[in-house]
């Protein structure tokens, strides 16, 4: 019954679990394992802090080669986000829309990368390439296309699930609008949070890439952060933890906010990936 | 319609009527004049680009590797670079990288799930809260990796670092009990900081697939919360698992960076070893070698992934 209300497009409040039940969901166990994954994820955080000191984060902005090497990673994941973004968005909706059948095939595509190691990846493009895309600093945008796709497909396959496209679809072709309308005015604004990860996610790979930058000799950030280390450990420390904690308050920030917006419009909440369902079972 | 994960009750897909225009194709006249069959096929043409994008950079490279593997220098077919590749060091290497990558995915994936798991059943005030810290960091530390990860364990687990420091004050010396964040155990334990993360994204999904509505019903049969785990959650639970568990192993293979920043590329791992091919630092013609190390690893994924997609589709059988 719930569902059909919610294909409806009716808001329902969302369930109140009885007491006794909100009592033992925050149960021991739940905090023991989130006690344990927060030691283990904040300890070395806060031990390589405080081995940076403070003091070290001003000194970051002003290391040679701090400007350059980050302004090509900058470089790199601006054409890394346009080529993804150009490639992936038709393709999702279209496969939405049209070939759902597909999407498990996609799914299953979009997470190789994962498991195919980059080192072994440039082995292969700088085999293959040629020489005029090889000697390119491009050739890394394009490999990185490929190395965000695990991330970028699923932001956006969440984003495209939590709407209904086909609805939106028809109602923006019976008012009138081309297919370039529809996708423009109609999709992409619905896809907003999913979008938005997906640039996060993309921006958060691309600064953090080592292997294939170092490997095809480009001095990219993560690369540059490394050579530094030879003269000034502390610097290139703060600068690591620096672009982790951006990161990560920025991800949270657009989930926040996302989420303040869809439950104002009567949905459930918004995550990276998924959008939870309002009722969930219990423990 | 939607791909809900909430109930098995639907409304009636609305049908576009006579009055309602369809989403329309730029390609539709085009579409139109072909016959029945090429206009089915014509239907994939949407897919196209993406597919042709993933063969010439993902596929074809890796296909030059295999080619590369069985060459030689002067392009003749030969078995020596995979008799190399499979005897002495680099047997060693291949059989330290399934060590470590059986290591690093099965406790994370244990691991991993029961966050998820504790994310996910949450309720009340914070709940929310908390599963967008948990996801968020999640999506940022399943990307981090490398130098600024090995520093982070460097700063806390090195031999005279805060972490190991304290735990020698209470009487607990890890580096006595043959601990060792240069070597296979420290890696182990580095790798886990990705790995973790990686789990609660990837398993999510299932989580959300397993409906209340069989929850409901196991309730009025009469199953507590263990039996419904135990007979009807886990069991549509545990092909994801395992092919989630699949990925880990995968991305565990997969990792360079931090185990190269972490041992400066002396430890016997297979993707160090193809890295050192890559650096030049060894002798002329032995490049064939790296790719007969690379088609190694290209088996070993393609074995994973084969399992991947036998659970995937196992899975899909009661998670959409």
């Amino acid at each position: 019954m719930a569902a059909l209300t919610k294909d409806l497009g009716i808001a329902t409040a969302p369930p109140t679990p009885p007491a006794r039940r909100r009592k033992r969901s925050f149960a021991a166990w739940r905090w023991v394992i989130l006690l344990i994954a927060g030691v283990y994820f904040l300890l070395p955080l806060a031990a390589a802090l405080r081995f940076a000191g403070l003091s070290a984060f001003g000194g970051v902005f002003t290391t040679p080669g701090f400007g350059s090497s980050l302004w090509l990673s900058v470089k790199l994941a601006a054409v890394t986000w346009l080529i993804t973004m150009v490639l992936m968005i038709p393709t999702t909706v279209y496969i939405h829309l049209r070939l759902p059948q597909l999407r498990r095939l996609l799914e299953g595509i979009t997470i190789l990368p994962i498991v195919i190691p980059p080192v072994v990846l440039i082995v292969g493009v700088l085999q293959v390439m040629p020489l005029a895309l090889r000697s390119s600093v491009w050739l890394l945008a394009i490999e990185y296309v490929v190395l965000t796709m695990p991330f970028a497909y699923r932001a956006l396959d969440a984003g495209l699930r939590a709407i209904d496209v086909k609805t939106l679809t028809e109602a923006s072709g019976s008012l009138g609008a081309g297919w370039l309308t529809t996708l423009w005015r109609v999709i992409l604004p619905n896809l907003r949070t999913g979008l938005l990860s997906a640039t996060i996610l993309i921006v958060a790979l691309v600064l953090g890439e080592f292997t294939m930058a170092s490997l095809d000799l480009q001095q990219t950030f993560p690369v540059w952060i490394v050579l530094f280390d030879q003269t000034n450990a502390q610097i290139s420390v703060a600068a690591s933890i620096f672009a982790l904690v951006v990161t990560w308050v920025v991800l949270m920030l657009i989930t926040v906010v996302s989420t303040r917006q869809s439950r104002r419009g009567g949905g459930g909440e918004v995550t990276l990936f998924s959008v939870a369902p309002r009722e969930t079972i219990g423990n | 319609m939607t791909a809900d994960t909430t109930d098995t009750v639907t409304a009636p897909e609305p049908r576009a009527g006579s009055g309602v225009r369809r989403f329309r194709s730029p390609l539709r006249p085009v579409m139109r004049a072909l016959p029945a069959p090429l206009r089915h096929l014509a239907r994939y043409a949407g897919v196209a680009p993406f597919l042709a994008y993933i063969a010439v950079f993902l596929l074809v490279p890796l296909i030059a590797i295999v080619i590369g593997a069985f060459q030689t220098d002067n392009g003749a077919f030969t078995w020596s670079n995979l008799n190399t590749a499979l005897h002495g060091a680099y047997l060693e290497g291949y059989e330290q990288s399934l060590e470590v990558s059986a290591i690093t995915s099965i406790i994370p994936g244990v691991f991993g799930l029961l966050i998820a798991y504790a994310i996910f059943t949450a309720r009340g005030r914070a709940a929310s809260w908390l599963r967008q810290v948990v996801i968020t960091a999640s999506g940022v530390f399943a990307n981090f990796g490398g130098v600024p990860l090995a520093f982070l364990f460097i700063a806390s687990f090195g031999s005279s670092a805060l972490v190991t420091g304290w735990l020698g004050d209470a009487g607990l010396n890890i580096y006595d009990w043959g601990f060792n964040l240069y070597t296979m155990s420290g890696i182990s334990l580095v790798y886990m900081y990705f790995q973790i993360p990686l789990m609660v994204l990837i398993i999510l999904p299932a989580l959300e697939g397993i409906r209340p509505a069989w929850r409901e019903a196991a309730q009025n049969l009469g199953a507590g919360s263990w039996q419904f785990w135990r007979f009807v959650g886990g069991p549509v639970l545990l092909p994801s698992f395992m092919s989630c568990l699949m990925l880990l192993f995968g991305s565990a293979l997969a990792a360079y960076a931090t185990a190269e920043a972490l041992t400066s590329g002396t430890i016997p791992l297979t993707s160090i070893q193809i890295g050192t091919f890559l650096n030049g630092n060894v002798e002329a013609g032995q490049e064939h070698v790296g790719q007969a190390l690379s088609f190694g690893m290209v088996i070993i994924i393609a074995v994973l992934m084969s399992f991947y997609v036998l659970f995937q589709r196992r899975s899909a059988k009661w998670l959409r």
